[in-house]
């Protein structure tokens, strides 16, 4: 156990370079120059060197990778161009309001879709199956921003349930008053291609033999869809429910976006548009970093779900 | 052998080609036959488009503002409550104004220059936007513009998924590692974020969401791409070409390749309809296609506030083409997986 964790950890170096190297030359070679886009329109040659100085960026590139690798290892990536903000401070401050938004969704994602896919596989091929795949067909192909749009007008704007937008510095009526909406909204969205694909695991496991035997042996339906079918699903539901959960840290940026919900998402889409460099960067490389211990969190998960899993 | 069984051509046990097995397979798909059809005919659509010969004016302001489809009829004339104009004679200012003496040498000049003066017609057949363009011709428009950026997009991810993968499933050891590598660091970002760190820095425009969607999107086709091709490179196939001494490019891409064609096929039919929905969501949020183009997803942005005042029309043109095509596109990919490839049913 503790050699697989070592060594999974210490897997992760290589990739973890290279996405800062990536990360790196995409900037260095692709981007705009930062001291132009720090100096402004009205930056006169002298600035833009003073600011190029400044930054390290008429050194050598490797001198500037060096420093750039610094940064990540003290967790100083200075402040943000825009708003000269630390960008420390700002993941510290913008992803509460994203994990208020984005764990209520996960959790009600997976408990609608889980029961739908339940039943429609255990009924595979009738009437209310049929209706259910062409439904969820037709719901994917809709865009997401369609859904937000209509949504915030028929109920926030028609029928007045919900504010159109808005977040406050209490999380419990944030909890309350801002982020039904927006959860209700990507619940919307988020059901159909997750009851599909539940519903492709549950049909997997109904195949085997073992669901046969239970049936020989008399056991009730029930039974044998809870406690044995829904144990063995649960394998690549949580595989699944853990590719996601990196997902929730960037939130669903187009929420946030279309909520005013001060979270990172919205934040990166900002430093997008504002060419704002540092932001960009920490949040990829951090990011990267979460996404995989996150994955081996997913993976030592399965030895508690599944007991034949060897970890090897 | 030939002497002892003597078997003319016609009569040869001819086993059917993997392609024409397949088309069999989907002919007797009824859902997929429809949705090809719908699929052929926005691709018609779609050249016509490109061609110019429909959908040319959709810049044009041809209708008042926010005109609405003709089925619902003209607005009602608003009641402005403006002054009413005086109805006494003009006084006569002549004598006084200065600028008297020109205003008869101005009225001529005036008449020289000529101004075509477009008659605004009060509805269009699906309405107009808020400048009076018909939005029949821009969601045609727009739809020649998300579809073409999806297509390419894929096509760009899958040339760039099939050359990775075939090179790490083929030759293997340290190529295969440094692959594996790069496809590690690739699917180690999130997604969205990966486009959007591409997106900061390569700008705006058609072309340039094509290369980021492509740029990032390859991943899924390098896997599949691979891992058949180190199921092939071993097969006795293989093996005979290396023996009559085919080069590793050649039995790379001439024998292999044709072999797994169909695998790779399915993946960018399925790759279009994720590329379509992110082009989408970039435009709407400004790091798509430019402002004098159109795509569903600018249309979207507009629709937003239209949508406040009443004017639902464009917001349902763009849904109704993006749902009918995507719709019918996704349905089309999958009969074609199960068509080309019945071991992958279900999956996904």
């Amino acid at each position: 156990m503790w050699a697989y964790l070592i060594r999974r950890l210490w897997q992760m170096v290589p990739t973890l370079i290279g996405v800062v190297v990536l990360v790196f030359l995409l900037f260095k070679f692709f981007g705009a120059d930062p001291a132009v886009i720090l100096g402004g329109l009205n930056a006169t040659q002298e600035q833009v060197a003073a600011i190029r100085t400044q930054l390290g960026l008429d050194r050598p590139w490797w001198v500037q990778l060096a420093i750039y690798l610094k940064e990540i290892v003290t967790f100083e990536w200075g402040r943000s161009w825009a708003t000269n903000e630390a960008v420390s401070n700002l993941f510290a401050t913008r992803l509460p309001a994203t994990l208020t938004v984005m764990i209520p969704f996960l959790i009600l994602d997976t408990l609608v879709a889980l029961p739908i896919a339940m039943w429609v596989a255990y009924r595979r091929g009738s009437f209310s199956d049929r209706t259910i795949m062409v439904v969820t067909t037709v719901a994917l192909s809709i865009s997401f921003l369609v859904y937000i749009i209509i949504g915030q007008y028929v109920f926030g704007f028609q029928l007045g349930w919900f504010p159109v937008q808005g977040w406050s510095d209490s999380t419990l009526t944030n909890l309350i008053t801002f982020v039904p909406l927006p959860v209700l909204l990507a619940v919307m969205v988020g059901v159909s291609p997750q009851t599909r694909l539940y519903r492709t695991f549950f049909l997997d496991e109904l195949g085997h033999d073992y669901v046969r035997t239970a049936r020989a042996k008399g056991m009730t339906e029930g039974t044998v869809l809870f406690k044995h079918v829904l144990r063995n699903t649960m394998i690549p539901i949580i595989t699944n429910i853990g590719y996601a959960l990196p997902g929730i840290f960037v939130g669903s940026f187009l929420i946030e976006v279309f909520f005013s919900i001060p979270g990172l998402g919205r934040e990166v889409l900002l430093a997008v548009n504002r060419s704002d460099y540092p932001v960009i960067q920490a949040t990829t490389v951090y990011l990267a970093m979460l996404t995989m211990l996150i994955n081996l969190a997913t993976d030592l998960l399965y030895k508690v779900v599944d007991p034949r899993v060897v970890l090897k | 052998m030939s002497a002892v069984l003597p078997i003319t051509a016609a009569q040869a046990p001819h086993s059917e080609g993997v392609w024409r097995t397949a088309w069999r397979r989907f002919r007797n798909d009824r859902v997929g036959m429809v949705s090809l059809a719908i699929v052929a005919a926005f691709l018609v659509l779609i050249a016509l488009s490109a061609t110019r010969v429909v959908a040319r004016h959709w810049q044009a302001e041809v209708g008042v503002p926010n005109a609405p489809p003709t089925f619902l009829g003209p607005r009602p004339p608003e009641d402005l409550g403006t002054i009413e104009a005086p109805k006494g004679p003009n006084v006569d200012l002549s004598d006084v104004d200065p600028l008297a003496p020109r205003y008869k040498e101005w009225a001529e000049r005036a008449a020289q220059m000529k101004t075509a003066e477009v008659q605004r017609q009060e509805t269009l057949p699906f309405g107009g936007d808020r400048l009076g363009r018909d939005v029949l011709s821009k969601a045609i428009k727009g739809t020649e513009v998300s579809v073409f950026v999806g297509v390419l997009a894929s096509v760009l991810a899958t040339t760039i998924g099939t050359l990775l993968g075939a090179a790490a499933g083929f030759f293997g050891r340290r190529i295969n590692d440094f692959l594996e590598w790069v496809y590690n660091v690739f699917t180690a970002v999130p997604d969205i974020l990966l486009i959007f760190a591409f997106a900061a820095v390569f700008g705006r425009g058609i072309g340039t969401v094509v290369l980021i969607l492509g740029l990032t999107g390859w991943s899924g086709v390098y896997r599949q791409v691979r891992a058949e091709f180190i199921k092939h490179r071993g097969r006795e196939y293989v093996r005979a070409a290396e023996a009559i001494g085919a080069s590793a490019g050649s039995r790379m891409f001439r024998h292999i390749l044709p072999n797994v064609s169909h695998v790779i096929l399915v993946r960018m039919s399925l790759l279009v309809v994720g590329f379509i929905k992110f082009e989408v969501i970039l435009s709407y949020l400004g790091l798509g296609v430019p402002v004098d183009q159109v795509s569903w997803g600018t249309m979207l942005a507009e629709a937003q506030s239209e949508l406040i005042l009443g004017y639902w029309w464009q917001l349902a043109a763009a849904t109704l083409f993006m749902a009918v095509f995507v719709t019918a596109f996704s349905l089309m990919a999958d009969a074609w997986r199960d068509a080309l490839d019945p071991k992958l049913r279900g999956a996904e």
